[in-house]
C-alpha cells in the first residue's frame, strides 16, 4: 500500500490508498461531524454534514469527507466559512424534520443554526439510512426498509421478520441521531399489525 | 394472477436479481397491479430480501401495490388544459366513474388519476385512455370516450 500525504486544517496527514479523507482525520485525532457514517458500515454520504472544502491541481470542491478517497497533496479545509454555512444550513434544515433531537441540537449550538427556521415538519427522521443498513450489512435480516421516495420517504418494517427477529436485537435504535425515537414507533407499529384483528 | 404465471415470468428472466426491476414490470403490466404473494414469490425465488422489493416498488410510479383498474384515465391538468376546461372535464369522469384521482372503481374498470402534462397542447383539454389520446374533450364527449372502454 502506497503512502499518501495530504494536509488537514494546515496538519501534514499521512493516509494510505483508498482510505477517506474523514478516515484520514480521525486517524491524526482531527473531529468532522458525521450523522450517517458507522465504521460497520459502508460509507453513504446521505447526511452531507461531513461536507469539507477540498483542494487539488488549485481547484476547490466541496466533498463529503466520509466519501471522497484521498489523494498525495489535497488540501482539506474542515472548518472554512464556507464549510461553516453549509453545515449551518444543513443542520437548519434536519432540524425541521427532528427539532428534538440531542445531536442535533449540540451541533446547532456550535454552528450558530436556528432550529426554527424552518417550518416544523417532524417526523423525526432525517433519512440517515444508519438503522437500515446496519440491519442490511450488520446483522443481514433486512427488517427494517426504506418505502415511498422523496418528501415521503420513511422507514418501515416488515411485520413478519419483525415480529421474529427486533424484539432480542433492538441494535439499530442506538444508531439513530434523532434518538430512536421514530425507529421504536414504526416497529410498534408494524407489531401491532400483526396481532389479530378484533 | 397465480403463483405458476409468477414463476413463469421468473424463469423468463433467468432468475436473476438483477433483473427484479424487468420482472415486476411484466407483472404489473399483465396484472395492473403487484399482489404481495407474487413479491413474496420473487423474494424467494431471486433471494432479494422483501424489504428491498418493497422499496423499489413503492419508489417508482409505474408500480401499483393495490388493485388497478382495467383502463387507465389519465387526465391533463397542465396549464393549456387548464385553461381550456380540464376540471370541467374531470368532474364529469369523477361523476361519471364515482371515483377520485388516484383511487380505483369497485368493478376494476377504471383507474383515474391527472397528469400534468401530456404534451399536445393544441389538442387540450385532453384525457389519455389505455394510452389512445382523446382531444379537445367536452363534458358531454368525455362520456362517450369513456363508455368506449369496457
Amino acid at each position: 500500500m502506497s503512502k499518501i500525504l495530504l494536509q488537514i486544517d494546515a496538519k501534514e496527514v499521512e493516509a494510505k490508498e483508498g482510505m477517506t479523507i474523514l478516515e484520514a482525520a480521525q486517524d491524526a485525532g482531527i473531529y468532522i461531524p458525521t450523522l450517517c457514517h458507522h465504521e460497520k458500515l459502508e460509507p453513504y454520504g446521505a447526511c452531507r454534514i461531513c461536507t469539507v472544502e477540498a483542494e487539488s491541481r488549485g481547484q476547490t470542491k466541496l466533498v463529503a469527507a466520509c466519501l471522497y478517497p484521498v489523494e498525495q497533496g489535497l488540501v482539506v479545509r474542515t472548518r472554512s466559512e464556507k464549510v461553516d454555512k453549509i453545515r449551518k444550513m444543513i443542520l437548519e434544515l434536519l432540524l425541521a424534520h427532528a427539532p428534538d433531537s440531542r445531536e442535533l441540537q449540540g451541533l446547532a449550538e456550535e454552528y450558530g443554526a436556528d432550529k426554527d427556521r424552518f417550518e416544523k415538519e417532524a417526523s423525526f427522521c432525517v433519512h440517515c439510512g444508519l438503522c437500515v443498513r446496519y440491519c442490511a450489512e450488520v446483522k443481514k435480516k433486512f427488517a427494517v426498509g426504506f418505502v415511498n421516495r422523496g418528501a415521503r420517504r420513511e422507514i418501515s418494517f416488515d411485520p413478519v421478520i419483525a415480529a421474529k427477529e427486533c424484539w432480542n436485537c433492538k441494535e439499530c435504535f442506538p444508531l439513530c441521531p434523532t434518538e430512536a425515537l421514530q425507529a421504536a414507533y414504526v416497529y410498534t407499529e408494524a407489531l401491532i399489525s400483526t396481532l389479530p384483528r378484533f | 394472477m397465480d403463483s405458476a404465471r409468477v414463476d413463469q415470468i421468473i424463469d423468463k428472466h433467468g432468475g436473476e436479481a438483477s433483473s427484479l426491476i424487468q420482472i415486476l414490470l411484466d407483472i404489473q403490466s399483465e396484472n395492473h397491479w403487484l399482489p404481495k404473494e407474487a413479491l413474496e414469490r420473487i423474494s424467494e425465488k431471486l433471494q432479494v430480501p422483501f424489504t428491498r422489493i418493497q422499496h423499489i416498488a413503492t419508489f417508482y410510479k409505474a408500480f401499483s401495490l393495490v388493485p388497478k383498474g382495467r383502463h387507465q384515465v389519465h387526465i391533463c391538468m397542465g396549464t393549456a388544459c387548464h385553461v381550456r376546461g380540464a376540471q370541467r372535464v374531470l368532474d364529469t369522469v369523477q361523476d361519471l366513474t364515482g371515483i377520485k384521482p388516484g383511487e380505483t372503481d369497485l368493478d376494476l374498470r377504471y383507474s383515474l388519476e391527472t397528469v400534468n402534462c401530456l404534451g399536445c397542447c393544441a389538442l387540450g383539454p385532453v384525457i389519455e385512455i389505455d394510452g389512445d389520446i382523446h382531444g379537445k374533450m367536452s363534458p358531454a364527449r368525455t362520456a362517450d370516450a369513456l363508455k368506449k372502454y369496457e
